[in-house]
């Protein structure tokens, strides 16, 4: 029974032109059984920054709320949102604090800096982060979303094209795996607004 | 091993238990109550490790007692539920509960909802929920005849046909079921559906 593969996740992040855009699926098992095809696993952390973690649900959700907390109390001290990189050095960190009991999850961070600029991260379980410039992956089924977006993405994508491109990525790896899947959540960032859309793919 | 399972109506929540104590190959007892009522409204199903489950869902039933007796108001099933995975949380990395729980309730705000908790408290909001081996064909049976705004009888009906598939094609089957249900009137023990019915003790 390995431990990242017990509850299944895909997540991916693309940046475009002055835009970014994350994506997961939505199935919540326990190793072969699919208990609900509506779990969420991108969190917003604030309007231009989100979060996705893959791999041990409870982990997830725990690591999630003490992100929120981390980022509220950063919110009162500084009076400001925080830097989609220092969130993510600050991810690192909590990640690295429990190096010898690890959280068995791999967060994607995505984010407008400054500038808008768009950003991008993953980081494995222990919090070594992977700076990437074009896409970056998560969970069971990486190692599909890894070809894909390889051979998809192009650079400077606008929001429209930025969307199909993730979201037939997103599809046709999960179809590849048989712990993610049961549907895409696809948030499509610009500087002006937000757009969430739900895919529907293969559901099984 | 133990079977539980719950669903959402309109209007209220229905938990239902198998009632067997097992111990090894010997069965102790067939009238074992599974589902605790944490307080008027709530329900808290569970299954697992015997004493893990008699004593945390006692802990958690004093503690929501505790702060409605602090605060003057109830605790909301959503604030109960997340009360209830983070004592699992952080019991996991030290001395973890084996129990797994399926948490109804209802609010006069919300209406009545039902929350799926694993042993590893991975928390998940829910319409049909079911633990242990008779949830392969609990979540089957309600996948096929589930729908929403169930009235009472269709719902028992529907608890009714899992009960029967779980007595006709599980190879241990536990004999004897408890069904609780949570309204707007309350939460309280709605009926049992008993194959076998242990001698009555005599006072002495």
């Amino acid at each position: 029974m390995q431990i990242f593969e017990y509850n299944g996740s895909a997540l991916v992040a693309m940046v475009g032109k002055n835009c970014f855009a994350i994506a997961s699926d939505r199935r919540l098992g326990v190793q072969l059984q699919t208990i609900a095809t509506d779990f969420q696993k991108i969190y917003k952390i604030h309007e231009k920054l989100f979060i996705g973690l893959s791999g041990l649900a409870t982990d997830a959700q725990t690591l999630y709320q003490r992100l929120v907390f981390r980022h509220k109390l950063y919110q009162l001290r500084e009076e400001r949102d925080m830097k989609p990189e220092t969130f993510a050095s600050l991810v690192s960190a909590i990640l690295y604090e429990k190096r010898f009991g690890p959280y068995f999850c791999q967060p994607v961070i995505a984010g407008l800096g400054d500038e808008d600029k768009p950003f991008i991260c993953t980081m494995d379980s222990i919090g070594a982060k992977e700076l990437a410039k074009d896409f970056v992956v998560a969970g069971t089924a990486s190692e599909s979303l890894y070809g894909a977006c390889e051979s998809m993405f192009k650079p400077d994508m606008d929001a429209e094209e930025l969307f199909e491109t993730i979201s037939q990525a997103l599809l046709s790896s999960v179809d590849r795996d048989c712990l993610s899947g049961w549907g895409g959540h696809v948030y499509v960032v610009t500087p002006t607004e937000v757009t969430e859309r739900i895919l529907k793919g293969r559901m099984d | 091993m133990e079977s539980v399972f719950g669903l959402v109506g309109k209007d209220f929540a229905i938990v239902v238990a198998d009632s067997s104590a097992v111990h090894s190959i010997l069965l102790h007892k067939t009238n074992e109550d599974k589902i605790m009522l944490l307080d008027s409204h709530k329900l808290m199903g569970a299954s697992g490790e015997t004493g893990d489950r008699a004593q945390f869902t006692e802990y958690i039933q004093k503690n929501v007692a505790l702060y409605q007796f602090r605060n003057g108001i109830p605790l909301t099933t959503a604030a109960a539920a997340n009360f209830t995975r983070g004592e699992l949380a952080t019991a996991l990395r030290k001395n973890p509960y084996m129990v797994n729980i399926i948490l109804a309730g209802y609010d006069k705000e919300t209406g009545p909802s039902l929350y799926f908790i694993d042993y590893i408290a991975s928390l998940h909001k829910l319409d049909k929920a079911a633990f242990g081996y008779g949830s392969y064909f609990a979540l089957s049976m309600m996948d096929r005849h589930y729908q929403r705004d169930m009235t009472v009888e269709e719902a028992v009906n529907l608890v009714d046909k899992v009960i029967m598939e779980i007595r006709s094609r599980l190879v241990v089957a536990p004999p004897n079921f408890v069904i609780k249900i949570v309204d707007k009137d309350g939460a309280r023990e709605y009926a049992w559906r008993e194959s076998i019915k242990d001698a009555p003790v005599i006072a002495s």
